[in-house]
């Protein structure tokens, strides 16, 4: 907490600093420029930036506080964050109220509706679940919709009568005020119940209903508002039957209307995304602006704002997700989360700063104590009543204690400060007795149940979110379970949930998906696919790390079945079985873990790989005393091109192509050579000569690669030496061998290294030629030879991104070394390949 | 309810079946009703044909499963008693009354409902899925989609994920086991026979 308080304390300090000097040079005004007498060398422009400096140093003072607390996590554990973030915002207010005397920093309805509430709905929306939120739909528009309505009757009439009896002294009010005031507070806060749940995991159904009902309720909160305004202006007497059926006619049509709006804005979304396949970079921006755009669409024809960005939202998410690249998924999510979590933070600040302002503060004890009464009973009994009614019809009944939880989950939040501050004071006479009003409840609700609200869940023992490991077998469950309940409400002659959901996946597979995906993603939309990819995806990225921390990837690329193998193996239980396999078995008590041989090809036990683990590595100890003499160190470890509309800087095309060409020649040439018998020496003294420069380093290379042996050979090779051309291109992987393609290239690196391209019909094996040279390296290579060459699709298996879709043509251009000198003579060579063209040449 | 009471006079053993089953008047009424809908030619019993005329059933990718459930091994008839318990599967299990030690095993509770979905895949009877069973259910559900080879895999893997001793199917315990965490009730209810 001291810590806390310095830092913050520090950071206001320099706000204020920076302020200081503005309040005082925006009255001496703007005359400066013009009477310049000498040329300056810097000035103080402060007036010009001091709005965005502003606003960026209060982003940055409140994701401070914020990094703050999260040191503090015994603070956090006790009182949720959006609690602590009000308490910083009154000490920040408390400063800069005794700095200025005035408070400077007010939450302006503006400024929370436009820029800090919409990332918050579409991130809400954006990460609903999909189908649980469907699921419950009903529910939650029933909380939504009559359970607002019915809390701002209530509370509104309630204190009517209190007002009418007289218990809250002489204030200027009436009824339909009344009923204003109840409006904009009636609404359960999505950000402050969002805050406060996401650190209590209850049950997902529970979630799913309050999550749900927050957001939406937002939405009929501003309309119910709107409505009531429209009353209080219109005046007690005008308002008629014919007044109040218009003005449930206009609550209807605006929430209907603002949804309808969003949904077309995530068509749209979901079409655009169709077809940014080549603009991947802007790709996560379309979401943002359309998302933003449904936000204000919506409001400009004074349809629900809120409502249209949340199902914008919803129905974009699965679409979008599919459509895009991952990459782009992922940055949409976390700068989602960004945008989203920034601005609530900046809300539960402001909101706390506001506070600490005498001018907005009227006491009135009776009003404020009877709302803060009146809200929490009449949520209760809301929430009972609605949910009674509900669980007549509801497969799973809601029970009674989760109907507690969501009751007392009834935080209010910003949003009905935003809506008080909308207030005209004109109308409204008791204007500031309701802003106060509003503050005493936000604060009670978000500290108060904020902080009990986990020790209750705990004590109430709430059924709590069970941590479901997705697994195949569940999938495919719980697709047969789907299967099954429509088959069954078939034949029992029933139209029920499940004969809709079932109509409604048929129409989406059928429409949606051809409308709203490209061919690509409609292909591996499938569920029960898309979490087979993802459990091999996860495998596989633990299988290389693990061999990463092992040190040593031979067992990779010990057999090509191996990695089949290793999806049999390590199927089922993996995180528990992987360690345990690879710490453990090699110990005496190795138990192994029988690989399954159904399928007719070879595969063999990753038990085995191990069995001789400890031959290999003597082995391993060989091929990397091959592999630093005889590899060349790669053109350029990472090639550092800035590139504002390609993420893939480093990847380099060239270099697959070179793998695979190289490979494919080498083989074909020692086939070749062996069928013919033919061995010129001319092979063998190039390999001397070739030896020479690394057994004594020159200086001329020396500074450019100390650590690596080869280096000067490499240099060698590409000045003068004409076997150097290719191998020197693709020479790079030894570097990588973490990669994808690394694994692969050192098994057949110590063949090729020996290899001429230039006179292919007069090459002696080039195991044969290497054996002359060096006895060991005997060992390696001929293991080389034992194995079967990687294919493009086993590469492409375990190395999906790192490979170029080129690959492929290289089979094809591998048989003519004509091609390959074409390929080297590419109009604008990079420079690396300067390199090979010239060894090429000369 | 004087309808209710009419049709209900037409079951035999009405009362005995409503004990077994824990459906209510009204459910069973209802079921009635569609029975013999369904029974066409008012022999009482349904065969595989009539079952086949549900349009939207011939769509449903395991419905043929679904008819066969229906039907005990070697009979080609279903009876309006032996309809509804296969359905009484499907009632949501009642959390008001607590399960009596005493009394056998609800047709509804979480075992007797696993072990509906688990004859869906064991075709065979022999008490085990076997990957060529597995595979034939997941071929019908998701169809054109995936290639051979990828359905292949996936049924290894589930098989894996499954498998505990290794005999490379799936026995009735390892598939209880595999869903333990799978809300049996919620995912095998109906809400109108409730």
């Amino acid at each position: 907490m001291p810590a806390l308080l310095r830092s913050t304390f520090v950071l206001v300090m320099v706000l204020l600093a920076i302020s200081r000097p503005s309040l005082a040079s925006e009255a001496t005004g703007n005359g400066t420029e013009n009477t310049i007498t000498t040329l300056p060398i810097v000035i103080w422009k402060w007036e010009e930036i001091h709005f965005p400096y502003l606003v960026a140093l209060w982003v940055l003072v409140s994701w401070l506080c914020k990094l703050v607390f999260q040191l503090n996590p015994c603070l956090t554990r006790v009182i949720p964050e959006s609690g602590l973030l009000i308490c910083i915002g009154w000490v920040l207010g408390g400063i800069i109220y005794g700095a200025d005397k005035v408070q400077t920093f007010r939450l302006q309805p503006f400024t929370f509706f436009f820029y800090l509430l919409p990332q918050i709905v579409l991130d809400a929306g954006y990460s609903m679940p999909n189908k649980l939120f469907f699921g419950n739909l009903g529910a939650i528009l029933v909380y939504a919709v009559i359970g607002t309505c019915w809390n701002a009757a209530t509370l509104g009439l309630a204190l009517w009568g209190c007002w009418l009896g007289g218990a809250m002294g002489n204030i200027d009010t009436g009824l339909l005020q009344l009923l204003l005031f109840g409006s904009l507070i009636a609404a359960v806060d999505p950000v402050a119940v969002i805050a406060v749940f996401e650190e209590v995991h209850v049950n997902e159904v529970l979630y799913i209903l309050v999550f749900g009902e927050s957001l939406l309720n937002d939405g009929v909160t501003v309309v119910l508002f709107n409505v009531f305004d429209a009353f209080v202006s219109l005046g007690g007497a005008q308002i008629d039957a014919v007044e109040i059926i218009k003005g449930i006619i206009s609550f209807f049509v605006v929430a209907v209307g603002g949804s309808l709006v969003g949904v077309v804005f995530a068509l749209l979304i979901s079409l655009l995304t169709r077809c940014t396949k080549n603009i991947q970079i802007i790709e996560p921006g379309f979401i943002f602006v359309l998302g933003y755009l449904s936000y204000l669409t919506a409001e400009m024809l004074s349809l629900s704002a809120i409502l249209s960005c949340t199902f914008c939202g919803v129905c974009c998410q699965k679409y979008i997700n599919a459509n895009m690249d991952e990459r782009s998924v992922s940055t949409v999510r976390s700068t989602m989360k960004v945008f989203a979590n920034g601005s609530e933070t900046i809300i539960f600040v402001f909101l706390g700063i506001s506070a600490i302002d005498p001018s907005i503060w009227v006491w009135n004890t009776a009003f404020i104590l009877l709302t803060l009464l009146f809200i929490f009973v009449f949520r209760f009994i809301g929430v009972f009543l609605l949910t009674w009614i509900l669980n007549q019809y509801r497969l799973v009944p809601l029970d009674f204690i989760d109907q507690l939880v969501m009751g007392y989950g009834g935080l209010r939040g910003a949003v009905a400060y935003g809506l008080v501050l909308l207030l005209d004071e004109n109308k409204y006479k008791e204007k500031k007795l309701m802003i106060s009003t509003t503050l005493i409840v936000v604060y009670f609700t978000v500290m108060l149940q904020g902080i009990t609200m986990k020790p209750l869940v705990t004590w109430l023992k709430v059924k709590r979110a069970a941590v479901s490991e997705r697994t195949l077998a569940e999938k495919i469950q719980n697709r047969t379970f789907d299967h099954m309940l429509v088959a069954i409400e078939d034949i029992s002659g029933q139209i029920g949930d499940n004969y809709m959901r079932d109509k409604w996946n048929n129409f989406e597979e059928k429409w949606l998906y051809w409308l709203l995906m490209t061919p690509i993603a409609r292909k591996s939309c499938d569920p029960i696919f898309n979490i087979f990819h993802k459990l091999n995806i996860k495998d596989a990225t633990s299988y290389v790390k693990e061999g990463e921390r092992r040190g040593s990837l031979a067992f990779v690329r010990n057999e090509s079945k191996a990695d089949v193998d290793f999806n049999k193996k390590f199927g089922a239980d993996f995180s528990e079985m992987m360690p345990y396999i690879m710490t453990e078995n090699m110990g005496p008590d190795h138990v192994p873990v029988s690989s399954i041989l159904r399928d007719s090809v070879p595969s063999v036990c990753l038990d085995m790989h191990e069995q001789d683990l400890k031959m290999r590595e003597s082995e391993d100890f060989d091929a990397h005393h091959l592999l630093q003499q005889h590899l060349y160190k790669g053109r350029k470890q990472h090639r550092h091109r800035y590139s504002r509309k390609h993420l893939e800087v480093n990847k380099d095309e060239h270099e697959v192509q070179e793998i695979f060409q190289r490979t494919m020649r080498s083989r074909l040439e020692s086939f070749k050579s062996a069928k013919m018998g033919v061995a010129p020496p001319k092979k063998i003294s190039k390999h001397l000569k070739k030896d020479q420069p690394q057994k004594m380093p020159n200086g001329k290379s020396a500074d450019t690669s100390k650590s690596h042996a080869y280096g000067d050979e490499d240099l060698e090779f590409s000045e003068g030496d004409s076997a150097s051309g290719c191998e020197a291109a693709g020479g790079s992987f030894p570097m990588r061998a973490y990669r994808g393609a690394g694994i692969v290239n050192p098994a057949f690196m110590a063949e090729m290294d020996t290899m001429d391209p230039m006179p292919p019909m007069q090459q002696i094996p080039s195991w044969l030629a290497e054996a002359e040279v060096d006895s060991s390296n005997m060992v390696p290579s001929q293991r080389a030879q034992l194995r079967l060459p990687w294919t493009p699709s086993n590469l492409r298996r375990l190395a999906p991104l790192c490979l170029s879709t080129h690959s492929n043509d290289s089979f094809l251009l591998a048989d003519s070394p004509a091609t390959q000198e074409g390929i080297s003579e590419l109009p604008p060579p990079p420079p690396p390949q300067d390199g090979q063209g010239q060894g090429t040449h000369k | 309810m004087g309808s209710t009471n009419s049709t209900l006079s037409k079951i035999p053993n009405v009362e005995e079946l409503m004990q077994e089953t824990g459906f209510t008047p009204a459910h069973i009424v209802r079921l009635y009703d569609r029975f013999e809908a369904l029974d066409k030619e008012k022999t009482g019993h349904l065969r595989p044909q009539d079952f086949g005329a549900i349009n939207r059933l011939a769509m449903n990718p395991i419905g043929d499963r679904i008819i066969g459930a229906f039907f005990s091994p070697g009979q080609e008839t279903v009876d309006f008693h032996s309809f509804v318990r296969i359905l009484a599967h499907f009632r949501p299990a009642d959390k008001k009354h607590p399960k009596d030690p005493s009394m056998p095993e609800p047709v509804n509770s979480r075992t007797s409902k696993l072990k509906f979905a688990f004859q869906l895949y064991d075709q065979d009877k022999d008490g085990k899925i076997s990957r060529a069973e597995l595979l034939q259910v997941l071929r019908s559900m998701l169809e054109m989609q995936v290639t051979e080879e990828q359905l292949e895999s996936i049924a290894d893997r589930t098989i894996q994920e499954a498998d505990l001793d290794k005999d490379d199917a799936i026995s009735f315990e390892e598939f209880r086991k595999s869903l333990e965490k799978v809300n049996i009730d919620h995912k095998m209810s109906i809400r109108f026979l409730r």
